[in-house]
C-alpha cells in the first residue's frame, strides 16, 4: 500500500475513534449534571407519581450503558431523540440552525482565510517595515476586542450613523440569497476582524520561518524577485502550519460564535444549545454536543490530510 | 385650547405641516413640547388609523424554547405572541375597566359565585371555526388539567363548575369572587378551538392577526386576519416579533430603524435613547415593584418593631432616583398602587426617617449583630446597587446591614421564599385580590414574607364577595394599612414600563396593564 494512503486511513480511523471516544465523554458529562432530568422538567410542584411516570417515559430507570449504547445507535442513524422542552424532533430542529451557522461561517471564512493570507505574505514581505506594522497592528487589535465589543462598534457605525447594513440579522427561507447577505453582513464583518489576526501572524511566521532556509537563498542568488520567491518556493512549503491554523479558525466559526449569534440575534445553533442548557434538556445538549466535536474533529482531520499530501517527502517517498 | 394650535395639529396630522414646524409653533405659544406632543397624537388620532404595513417589535425574553401553546407562556416573547393570534373573552382596559372581547356581556348572580360569559356570535378561529361557549368551557378545562402545566392554573383552582347554555358560558365558584372577569383576562386564557386539546402549540386562535411564520428564539411572522371581527384594531398587514435579547443591540435596532417598537428600555440609558433623532421613549406606570422581604415568622424579624425600623431606615426616593432613573414611583410597604382599581390615595407616603428607625430598632431589643440581606443582580435590575444604598441609610439609622451576594443561578429556588430577608421583584397583577391572594393571603403558595394575619384573610375573602365598590375599596384600604404596619413587605419603589417607540408609530396610548400597551401595541397603533 502506498504509505500515504496509510497515513491517511490511519488518520480518519483515528479521528473516528476521537468521536467515539467524545460521545462518552459527552454522555457521562450529562448523566453528571446536577439534578434529575425528571425533576427539573416537572418543576418544583412535581408530584411523586408523575415523577415516576416521566422517568419511565424517558428510559430513566435503565443502567447508564445501556441508554449510552440506545443514545449512540440512535445518532448513528440520525435519530437525535426528541427535545424535552417542546417536544420537537431534534435533529430537524437542529439541521436548520446549523445550517444558518454554517452558512455564516461559510461567508466569513470565504472572506477572512483569503484576507489573512495575502495580508501574511505581504507582511511577510515587507517584514519589519510599515506595512508589516500596520497590517500586525491592526489585526492585533481586532483579535483583542472582545467579540461583543467589535459587534457593538460595527453596529454602531454601520447600523445605526450610516444605516448600510441591518442591525440585527434574523434570515429565513423566504429570503433571497442577496437579502440574506445583506443581513449577515455585520456579523460576518465582526468573524472577519476576530479570525483574521490568528491566521495572519501564522502565515507571517511560517512564511519568515522557510524564508530562512538555504534553498530561498539560492533562489534569490538566482535573481528572482521577493514576490515570486514567496509564492512559488516559500508558501508551498508554509502550507502545513497554516492550514492547521486555518482549521481551528473555520471550527471557531461553527462552534464558537454564540456571542455574535445573541448580539445580532442570528438564529444559528450556538444560541439554540444556550437556551437548551439553561433549560436542562439534557438530549439537545447532548446532540449539540455530538456535532460540535465531529465538526472539530473533521475539520482537524482535513487538516491533516492536507499537510500530509501537501508534504513532498511524504508524498515521494524513497 | 388655541384654536390656531388645534388648526395646526389638524394639518401635521394630514402631514401638510411638518412635526417639527408643529412643535416650534407650538414652542412659541408657549406649550410645552410634551403636551404639544401629546396634542398631535389625538389630532392623528381624529384623522383615523392608517392601514397596511409591516410592523416590527424587537423585544427581549425569547428562546429557541418557547412554544405558541398560551399555558405554557412566562416571557415577554411569547406573551407579545399570544396578543397576536389570541382573543381572551375579556380583557383589562388602559383605564381599570373590563373590555369586551370574545364575550359580549358580563352577568353574575348577586352572591358573585356565578358568572355568565355571552359570548358574541359570528367570530371565526383562524381555521373557520365558529368560535362557541363550548370552545371557552374547553379552554378553561384545558388550563385546570395539571398535565397542561399552565401559567392560570391557580386562577382555575378556585373554579367548581363550568357549564354552556346555548351562547353562555358559566362558570360557578367555591367561594364568592366580585374579580372574576379580571382573573379571566389572563393572557394564558386565550380561547382556543376546541380548547387547545387537539394542538396547543398551533398558533390558531381569534386574534387580529394569524400565524405566518413561526422561528422561536428569532422571529415570529404574523399576518392580517382577514375574517377578524373588530374593526378598531389590527391596522397593520403584518406584525414581525424580532426577538432580541441583547439590551444593546435591542436599543440599535430602534435606532438603526429596524424595528418600531422594543420592550424594556433599561433605565440608565432611556435619556439617551430619546435624545436620538426619530426615537420615542415612553414610560407607563404599571403594578410591578421591586421589593425586600422579610419572613414575618423568623427572628430577628418576627419582632414587628425591628420590621418597622428597617421600613422607615430605607430611602425611597433615593432608589426611585438612582435604580430607576426616575422610571418608577416610590413604594409604601404594600403591594398595590394607583395602577391598580379600587386603590386608596389616602394612605399616607412612608418616608425615609432615620431617628424614628433608630428608635424602633432600640425599641425590638436587637442584639446589634448585623442583619443579612441577601441579593443577587437577577433579583431585579440594579438589585445589588440598591442593596447598597439601603445599607447606606441603614447605616444612618445605626442599623447594621450586612448584603450577601448570592449567584442568580438558583436564586429562586435556593433563596426567594426560603432565607428570611432577601431582594424580589412582582410583576403585579391585574387587581388587588389577586396580588394579595398570590403573595400575602396566610395559605398562599407564594407567601414569601410568611405574613399570617387572620383577620387579613378574613378582609380579604370577605372582599371577594362584595359587590358594592364603595365597601371594597375601604377593605382594601383597610388591608394596605395593616400590610404596611406590620407586614413583611419593604416596598422601595414600583418600576414603570419604559418601552422604545419610532416615530413612525401612530395611535399610542398610556396602558399601564403591561409592557406594549398590555400587549396590546400591535392590534390598537399603526405606521405612519
Amino acid at each position: 500500500m502506498h504509505p500515504i494512503v496509510k497515513l491517511l486511513s490511519q488518520r480518519i480511523a483515528l479521528g473516528l475513534l476521537l468521536i467515539l471516544a467524545t460521545s462518552a465523554l459527552i454522555f457521562a458529562g450529562t448523566q453528571i449534571l446536577p439534578g434529575d432530568v425528571a425533576q427539573s422538567i416537572l418543576g418544583q410542584s412535581a408530584t411523586p407519581e408523575a415523577l415516576a411516570n416521566l422517568r419511565e417515559e424517558l428510559g430513566l430507570n435503565e443502567p447508564a450503558l445501556t441508554r449510552y449504547f440506545d443514545w449512540l445507535l440512535g445518532a448513528l442513524h440520525g435519530d437525535l431523540g426528541t427535545a424535552l422542552t417542546n417536544g420537537k424532533d431534534i435533529a430537524s430542529s437542529m439541521t436548520g440552525r446549523l445550517g444558518n451557522t454554517l452558512f455564516l461561517a461559510f461567508w466569513a471564512a470565504i472572506i477572512a482565510v483569503p484576507l489573512a493570507l495575502v495580508l501574511g505574505l505581504v507582511a511577510a514581505r515587507y517584514a519589519g517595515r510599515w506595512p508589516d506594522k500596520l497590517i500586525s497592528g491592526v489585526t492585533l487589535a481586532t483579535i483583542s476586542l472582545p467579540e461583543f465589543v467589535v459587534g457593538y462598534i460595527v453596529m454602531y457605525i454601520f447600523a445605526v450613523n450610516y444605516r448600510l447594513f441591518p442591525s440585527t440579522s434574523v434570515i429565513y427561507d423566504s429570503m433571497t440569497l442577496w437579502e440574506k447577505l445583506n443581513a449577515i453582513a455585520l456579523p460576518v464583518i465582526v468573524l472577519v476582524l476576530v479570525v483574521l489576526a490568528h491566521m495572519m501572524r501564522m502565515t507571517r511566521a511560517a512564511i519568515l520561518n522557510v524564508m530562512q532556509s538555504p534553498y530561498v537563498e539560492t533562489a534569490e542568488l538566482k535573481g528572482l524577485r521577493p514576490a515570486t520567491i514567496i509564492s512559488r518556493h516559500a508558501f508551498p512549503n508554509a502550507i502545513a502550519p497554516v492550514v492547521n491554523v486555518v482549521m481551528l479558525n473555520l471550527a471557531y466559526l461553527v462552534v464558537g460564535v454564540v456571542v455574535v449569534e445573541v448580539v445580532f440575534v442570528y438564529p444559528g445553533i450556538g444560541q439554540y444549545l444556550v437556551d437548551h442548557v439553561s433549560k436542562r434538556d439534557v438530549p439537545v445538549v447532548q446532540a449539540c454536543g455530538l456535532v460540535f466535536a465531529a465538526v472539530y474533529i473533521g475539520l482537524n482531520i482535513l487538516a491533516d490530510v492536507i499537510s500530509i499530501l501537501t508534504n513532498p517527502r511524504l508524498r515521494h517517498p524513497k | 385650547m388655541n384654536d390656531e394650535l388645534k388648526y395646526l395639529a389638524g394639518r401635521a396630522a394630514q402631514g401638510r405641516v411638518s412635526r417639527r414646524a408643529f412643535m416650534g409653533r407650538a414652542a412659541a405659544l408657549g406649550i410645552s413640547a410634551g403636551m404639544a406632543g401629546n396634542m398631535l397624537a389625538s389630532a392623528v388620532s381624529a384623522q383615523g388609523a392608517v392601514k397596511g404595513g409591516t410592523l416590527r417589535i424587537g423585544s427581549v425574553g425569547g428562546e429557541s424554547t418557547n412554544s405558541l401553546d398560551p399555558a405554557l407562556a412566562a416571557s415577554q416573547v411569547p406573551y407579545h405572541n399570544l396578543h397576536q393570534f389570541g382573543e381572551t373573552l375579556v380583557e383589562v382596559k388602559a383605564d381599570g375597566s373590563i373590555g369586551y372581547r370574545l364575550a359580549e356581556s358580563v352577568e353574575s348572580t348577586p352572591d358573585a359565585k356565578t358568572w355568565m360569559f355571552k359570548m358574541r356570535s359570528g367570530v371565526e378561529f383562524h381555521n373557520g371555526k365558529t368560535v362557541t361557549a363550548e370552545d371557552a368551557m374547553r379552554t378553561m378545562e384545558r388550563h385546570s388539567n395539571d398535565d397542561a402545566q399552565s401559567g392560570a392554573l391557580g386562577i382555575m383552582r378556585g373554579i367548581e363548575s363550568m357549564k354552556v347554555d346555548g351562547d353562555v358560558f358559566s362558570v360557578t365558584l367555591s367561594t364568592p369572587n366580585a374579580d372574576l372577569p379580571y382573573l379571566l383576562a389572563d393572557y394564558h386564557l386565550q380561547i382556543q378551538p376546541d380548547g387547545g386539546f387537539d394542538d396547543p402549540g398551533a398558533g390558531i386562535g381569534a386574534g387580529a392577526y394569524m400565524l405566518e411564520a413561526n422561528e422561536p428564539g428569532a422571529r415570529h411572522l404574523w399576518k392580517k386576519n382577514p375574517n377578524y371581527w373588530d374593526d378598531s384594531r389590527g391596522h397593520v398587514d403584518e406584525v414581525e416579533i424580532l426577538v432580541i435579547n441583547d439590551a444593546t443591540a435591542r436599543m440599535a435596532a430602534l435606532q438603526s430603524g429596524q424595528v418600531h417598537i422594543v420592550n424594556r428600555v433599561d433605565p440608565k440609558v432611556a435619556q439617551l435613547l430619546g435624545r436620538s433623532p426619530g426615537v420615542q421613549v415612553v414610560n407607563v406606570g404599571g403594578p410591578g415593584h421591586y421589593v425586600f422581604i422579610m419572613h414575618c415568622d423568623t427572628e430577628p424579624f418576627a419582632n414587628n418593631d425591628l420590621r418597622m425600623a428597617l421600613k422607615l431606615a430605607i430611602n425611597r426616593q433615593e432608589m426611585v432616583d438612582k435604580i430607576l432613573n426616575g422610571y418608577g414611583t416610590v413604594g409604601n410597604d404594600f403591594p398595590i398602587n394607583a395602577a391598580y382599581p379600587l386603590f386608596d390615595e389616602t394612605i399616607p407616603q412612608r418616608e425615609y426617617d432615620p431617628a424614628a428607625a433608630a428608635e424602633y430598632y432600640k425599641k425590638s431589643g436587637h442584639d446589634g449583630s448585623p442583619i443579612v440581606l441577601r441579593v443577587a443582580d437577577g433579583a431585579f435590575p440594579g438589585a445589588v446597587e440598591a442593596a447598597q444604598l439601603y445599607q447606606q441609610s441603614a447605616a444612618a439609622a445605626g442599623i447594621p446591614l450586612e448584603i450577601k451576594r448570592e449567584p442568580n443561578d438558583g436564586y429562586w429556588s435556593d433563596v426567594w421564599n426560603v432565607q428570611p430577608f432577601c431582594a424580589s421583584y412582582w410583576g403585579g397583577r391585574p387587581v388587588q385580590d389577586q396580588m394579595y391572594s398570590t403573595a400575602y393571603l396566610s395559605t398562599a403558595d407564594w407567601n414569601d414574607t410568611r405574613f399570617n394575619d387572620p383577620h387579613f384573610d378574613e378582609l380579604l375573602l370577605s372582599a371577594r364577595a362584595e359587590l358594592d365598590l364603595g365597601k371594597r375599596k375601604g377593605i382594601y384600604s383597610e388591608m394596605a394599612h395593616i400590610m404596611r404596619d406590620e407586614g413583611g413587605l419593604i416596598c422601595p419603589m414600583f418600576n414603570d414600563y419604559v418601552d422604545g417607540l419610532s416615530d413612525k408609530i401612530q395611535g399610542w396610548e398610556k396602558d399601564g396593564t403591561g409592557e406594549l400597551m398590555g400587549g396590546r401595541a400591535s392590534q390598537v397603533c399603526w405606521l405612519a
